[in-house]
């Protein structure tokens, strides 16, 4: 069973510079684990609580484009051929268009 | 329609279908075109209800200075209302704005002060709060904590959607402030048991969320996660594509924002059919397309308008 995982800039330092990782586990706890076996420290960095079982307020984990806190938090069931997406929260909001 | 002043004419805007995207008479998709506000966009709800719920509150006095994190339609919504005040407005935005958006600004009087564009929007509010604690008479609004923001979505855009579609069952919108989805939200939820309350977050290209650590992190005051049923990111290859799709095929010319909001919103649609369940979809359109044409966002292919919006805050 293997699941895509987007890493942000931010985290890559983890990863050895790589934007995306593979990993397994049938709820995102049991994913972040395996990927915190390959790269030690990032799981670390998502989660917080003193058992770590509450993701980062700042950070937001989507799987299939969906924000995990809606469909159980760390609980959330994984499947085969899900992508993952590990985001930053950073202020939206009648941002800029850039540019020009 | 008649009104005393512009701002008088926030609001009461049209609820329209989308015959061609809608996936059956059962499933139904509704448009809130909040590009027919004075300013162009949803932002003049807020703005409106910010300055006048300052007024009432002796925040704002004649002459006062008002200051805000906005390079977008907050900041012409703000220039708008405090321009007919007589109030002066700050606005700071990323110095990598679009030469429109400053146009516009200073074209209502407001002065524009940079913030470095790496960073983004964060380093706009960061940037603001340090102005404000430095000139203690400027009055800083503050969108992503203000109430008054999702309060005049409970008191107008909630109202209004509910008096013109009582058969709702979804409402998608886009989540920035948060204040859009705030107020619509607890006003519907109020009225409706059992209503989905679905937000698009637009995913930005990997510049934007170019943070030195997590901690740096930004989640607006005004966010509670218990008015949303769930959350969608959204990025900038299926937001383009459906704006396109809603001026082709509908003729709403919308800004790229709206695109991720409507992709979210046929995501719900394409569920209660599946599900054999009638819907009644409304979601909101944001603003026009028009401040986003230099984005080239409605030109060329979806690869090349993609290629294009890389590294931009396009919504």
């Amino acid at each position: 069973m293997a699941v895509q995982v987007r890493v942000p800039t931010i985290l890559r330092n983890y990863t050895g510079g790589a934007k995306s990782v593979e990993g397994s586990g049938e709820t995102l706890a049991a994913l972040l684990s395996d990927l915190d076996a390959h790269y030690p420290g990032l799981k670390g960095r998502l989660v917080t609580g003193d058992a770590g079982d509450q993701l980062h307020r700042f950070v937001n984990i989507y799987v299939n484009d969906e924000d995990v806190r809606f469909l159980g938090g760390l609980d959330a069931k994984i499947a085969d051929g899900d992508s993952v997406t590990v985001l930053p929260a950073v202020a939206g909001g009648s941002a800029a268009v850039a540019g020009g | 329609m008649r009104f005393d002043s512009l701002a008088d004419s926030v609001g009461r805007t049209p609820l329209v279908g989308l015959p061609k995207l809608s996936p059956s008479p059962d499933v139904r998709i509704w448009a809130k075109l909040e590009q027919n506000n004075p300013t162009g966009s949803i932002k003049d709800r807020a703005a409106l209800w910010m300055v006048q719920d300052a007024e009432k509150h002796g925040r704002l006095a004649p002459g006062a200075t008002v200051l805000e994190p906005t390079s977008g339609n907050t900041g012409i919504s703000l220039a708008m209302v405090c321009a007919q005040r007589g109030y002066q407005l700050i606005c700071v935005m990323p110095e990598n704005t679009s030469i429109e958006r400053r146009q516009l600004l200073t074209m209502w009087g407001a002065r524009i002060v940079s913030s470095p564009a790496a960073g983004g929007s964060n380093e706009a509010v960061a940037v603001a709060k340090r102005l404000a604690a430095e000139n203690p008479s400027w009055v800083m609004l503050y969108q992503y904590g203000n109430p008054a923001n999702a309060q005049a979505h409970y008191e107008t855009t909630g109202p209004e959607i509910f008096a013109d579609l009582p058969t709702i069952t979804h409402f998608v919108a886009g989540l920035g402030t948060t204040g859009t989805l705030m107020g619509t939200g607890r006003y519907l939820r109020e009225q409706v048991p059992g209503i989905e309350i679905v937000a698009a977050e637009p995913r930005y290209g990997e510049v934007v969320y170019g943070l030195r650590n997590i901690d740096e992190g930004f989640v607006p005051e005004l966010y509670d996660a218990a008015v949303l049923t769930t959350r969608y990111s959204v990025g900038p290859r299926e937001a383009l594509r459906r704006t396109r799709e809603l001026v082709e095929r509908e003729g709403i010319f919308a800004g790229i924002s709206t695109g991720a909001v409507l992709h979210a919103a046929l995501g719900q649609a394409d569920k209660a059919v599946r599900d054999g369940r009638r819907a009644d979809i409304a979601f909101i359109v944001a603003d026009g397309g028009w401040k986003y044409l230099s984005t080239g966002a409605y030109a060329g292919t979806l690869a090349e308008a993609e290629a294009e919006l890389e590294g931009q805050l396009w919504a």
